[in-house]
């Protein structure tokens, strides 16, 4: 399922005294299957657009298209739930959205709203409790027993069991210790190439934009500046500068050792490991040499 | 020769005292702070460091052992004397924001301590300049960022003029713009004064910033030493859920993939200028 | 939908109204309110609408902000003034048409409440259209202060206002947030049947009950932390001060109420 925006724009609070524009005519095409990034600081309209993608905001100018379904500005829209169920979104610090009595209770009530009978409802809900590497004990807790990166994960499997066609992830890591961002970024990315799911990853760090990211996107002041794939986007550093946004660290130790070789490696490496494979590769042939 | 400043003896300390079954949160932890360190209490989540922020205020009291303040062991008479002289930052930027403004709410501790108007007023002031808010005097929590609320609870945690500042997980929730704003601050504040830094933190920049860092296990402590002795054990910090700065990872990856290096090096330009000695100056 | 609401109803401005000091105007409001009661004849009620255009224009507040004030009482202003106009039964008829008869004194009468009502609304609006929430919280502390002697918890009822008021912001828009992340699971309070909306209030209830619960929490060890110990032995941040303005404002209450009972019948 694509997702595109074209020349939306957002105002809030439109047509009163308090009216704040949020976008401004952003183009963004999100193809099916894709892994997209989209970065940008407090304040650039990421979070705007992202409410966007399942049309919890409608434009206040422009166009959405979700898959088949069109979100016009201005235009009533009834088939606007269905677009819920298809793009699940994670919001930051998903463990708020807690409340039912127990975790399965809790993980099957989207895909309940959305019509899925009780029985299969439940089997999706223990399955992703497995999936999500939660013990079994927690399926009958209440959510607020568990731990703080335990209901994260709830929530997070709560999202999952609609069965969306596109997850959107907003800041998943926020608060997690390292070895908790690791694992929930891991578990997305694995989820994103075994079940084709199109994702889309708001967020600050420019590290997992180049692990994990096809296409990024960046957003600045409401608007959309700049789109394309990582190797195109990290290698223009000035222009990435104008919009305060650095080059992922092992990017920038990369130019740092092309300075001091005077030689550039055959191409931008996204990643601490693809680096270091890289420079294991050409210390090897200059040994040969 | 520094003074001592906090001490920890032999300290345990459990949430769930009815429950044998479940291991204490603090399991027999001693370290010392000196006067004008900055220490950082790393871990992963769960591995006690939070409550050991918590037994350093007289929040928690342990079941076994000793918390010592000022060299007096605390207790409930020298508990409210001990707090006004630390200053405490916690994680939520909104949940310590008391105050309906910016200058209420630095005021507030102020206030609490009995301090006279003129005093208070001076001390507002000369506070929120140390953090450079001070443009913001009156502005509404609900216009301010993460990393500009956490600077106004650290300016409402000086105003006091503590010996010592506590910060619990101070930066987890900010964005890398708000951590940065908050650590900058942290940073300045003590080139004026001898203050002594305690910082929970999972975060590495943070830790990178101090001068010893401890390390916490699953309710114990793991190691001590400089930034640098610690994260010298590189896959170990990994196994227990930590980050390596890094050049430190970039090292560990290089040696994985059989590229010789004089050491596993804490800072990129030591690592640039090793392969460049070993490998391509030839 | 929540970005529309004007919180509070404060406006800024800087004028008269606005610098008083806010125990000034709580002081004259209370007053006022039975000061409006001494006029009954047409002399007292035209002073009575006088003084409060006065005031008006000295707020210099924009009559869409008193309209909009005085929408959720304009049914009772109405139906009050039907009541009188068809029940009260004295003096001579004006108009005797089919089974309703109006008598002039219900016209009157009608009329009379009527001002009354509008009156009243329109000084409570710029009392709190001109002040501050906080400014009103710390006028009333002051104010009932003296109650502390017969055990009321002046103190602490002020805190837990300026707590509460510091918080609304924050909590409109975590229930903001917790509404979005519902209907992304497909649970609507917008739509719906009746049932289906109740339903949809629980997960946005809980949620926002449980993260009150645990930031009362929060703040209250970040409190004790600051050295909050109640009020004993607290100074004072925020001051209010009276000045020579107050005193006069609340002297032209006092002469409003002479010239009053002096025309009065």
């Amino acid at each position: 399922m694509d997702i595109s925006l074209q020349q939306v724009s957002y105002a809030y609070a439109k047509d009163t005294p308090f009216e704040k524009r949020a976008l401004y005519d952003v183009d963004l095409l999100i193809p099916s299957g894709s892994y997209q990034a989209i970065i940008g600081h407090t304040g650039s309209g990421k979070s705007t657009v992202l409410q966007h993608l399942n049309a919890l905001l409608k434009p206040t100018e422009g166009v959405i298209r979700i898959g088949g379904t069109e979100v016009v500005a201005g235009k009533k829209n009834k088939k606007l739930r269905e677009i819920r169920q298809k793009v699940g979104i994670v919001f930051q610090f998903p463990e708020h959205q807690l409340f039912d009595e127990t975790v399965l209770k809790d993980i099957m009530f989207g895909p309940m709203n959305f019509g899925v009978p009780e029985e299969e409802a439940r089997q999706r809900a223990i399955e992703l409790v497995r999936l999500l590497g939660l013990p079994e004990e927690v399926m009958e807790k209440s959510p607020f027993d568990l731990s703080g990166g335990q209901m994260r994960r709830v929530a997070i499997a709560g999202v999952l069991a609609m069965n969306p066609e596109v997850l959107v992830l907003d800041e998943p890591t926020a608060g997690l210790d390292p070895r908790g961002r690791k694992e929930i970024m891991d578990l997305f990315y694995k989820l994103h190439i075994e079940k084709g799911l199109t994702t889309i990853l708001v967020t600050h760090s420019m590290e997992d934009a180049a692990r994990y990211a096809d296409r990024i996107a960046i957003m600045h002041n409401g608007r959309c500046v700049l789109q394309g794939i990582p190797k195109e986007i990290f290698s223009d550093e000035d222009r990435l500068m104008d919009y305060r946004l650095e080059l992922p660290q092992s990017i920038k130790f990369q130019k740092k050792l092309e300075e001091m070789m005077n030689k550039k490696l055959p191409s931008l490496c996204l990643t601490e490991e693809a680096l270091a494979e890289e420079l294991a590769r050409l210390l090897k042939k200059e040994r040969e040499i | 020769m520094k003074r001592e400043i906090i001490s920890l003896q032999e300290v345990t300390f459990t949430y769930a005292e009815e429950d044998i079954g479940i291991r204490p949160a603090i399991q027999n932890v001693s370290y010392t702070i000196n006067e004008g360190e900055w220490v950082a209490i790393v871990g992963h989540n769960g591995s006690g460091k939070s409550t050991l922020a918590r037994l350093m205020n007289g929040l928690l009291f342990p079941q076994t052992g000793t918390v010592r303040i000022f060299g007096e062991p605390l207790n409930e008479h020298n508990l409210w004397d001990t707090r006004s002289k630390m200053g405490m930052v916690f994680q939520n930027p909104d949940n310590q924001f008391v105050g309906a403004t910016v200058q209420d709410d630095v005021a507030f501790a102020l206030e609490n301590n009995g301090i006279p108007f003129e005093e208070m007023v001076e001390r507002v002031h000369a506070s929120l300049a140390k953090v450079k808010m001070s443009d913001f005097m009156n502005s509404e929590p609900h216009h301010l960022s993460g990393g500009q609320k956490q600077r106004v609870a650290i300016a409402g945690a000086i105003a006091l003029q503590p010996s010592i500042l506590l910060l619990d997980e101070a930066t987890s929730m900010l964005d890398p713009q708000g951590r940065e704003e908050v650590l900058q601050t942290v940073h300045e504040l003590r080139k004026e004064t001898d203050l002594t830094v305690i910082s929970i933190t999972h975060d590495l920049e943070e830790a990178l910033l101090a001068d010893r860092v401890i390390v916490m296990n699953q309710g114990e402590k793991y190691a001590t030493g400089s930034p640098h002795e610690v994260f010298e054990r590189g896959q170990e910090l990994i196994d227990l859920g930590l980050d390596l700065p890094f050049a430190m990872n970039m090292s560990r990856l290089l040696r994985a993939q059989g590229v010789q290096l004089v050491a596993d090096h804490m800072s990129e330009e030591e690592l640039v200028n090793d392969l460049w000695t070993s490998h391509f100056n030839k | 939908m929540l970005e529309k609401m004007i919180f509070g109803r404060y406006i800024p401005g800087d004028s008269f109204i606005h610098r008083l000091d806010a125990r000034a105007k709580l002081i004259f409001v209370f007053f006022f309110i039975m000061v409006v009661f001494i006029a009954n004849n047409w002399i007292t009620y035209g002073i009575l609408l006088v003084f409060t255009f006065l005031i008006i224009k000295l707020s210099k507040i924009r009559l869409y902000f008193l309209i909009n004030g005085l929408k959720p009482v304009v049914f009772l202003i109405i139906f009050t003034f039907l009541l009188h106009l068809f029940f009260t039964r004295e003096g001579p008829i004006i108009l005797d048409w089919k089974f309703i008869k109006i008598y002039e004194e219900g016209l009157k009468q009608g009329i009379f409440i009527s001002i009354r009502f509008t009156v009243l609304v329109i000084l409570t609006s710029i009392l709190t259209l001109t002040t501050t929430p906080i400014s009103i919280t710390d006028a009333l502390e002051i104010l009932l202060n003296p109650l502390k002697k017969w055990k009321l918890p002046v103190h602490e009822l002020a805190l837990m206002m300026s707590i509460s008021l510091r918080f609304i912001p924050t909590l409109m828009d975590e229930t903001d947030k917790i509404m979005k992340a519902q209907m992304a699971r497909g649970s609507d309070m917008t739509t719906g049947n009746m049932k289906e909306r109740m339903n949809a209030i629980v997960p946005l209830l809980i949620p926002l009950f449980v993260s009150a619960f645990k930031r009362a929490e929060d703040l209250a060890t970040a409190m004790e932390v600051r050295g909050y110990r109640g009020g004993e032995g607290r100074t004072r941040y925020r001051k209010l001060e009276w000045a020579l303005r107050d005193t006069l404002t609340l002297l032209t209450l006092v002469v409003l109420a002479v010239i009053l009972v002096y025309f009065r019948n």
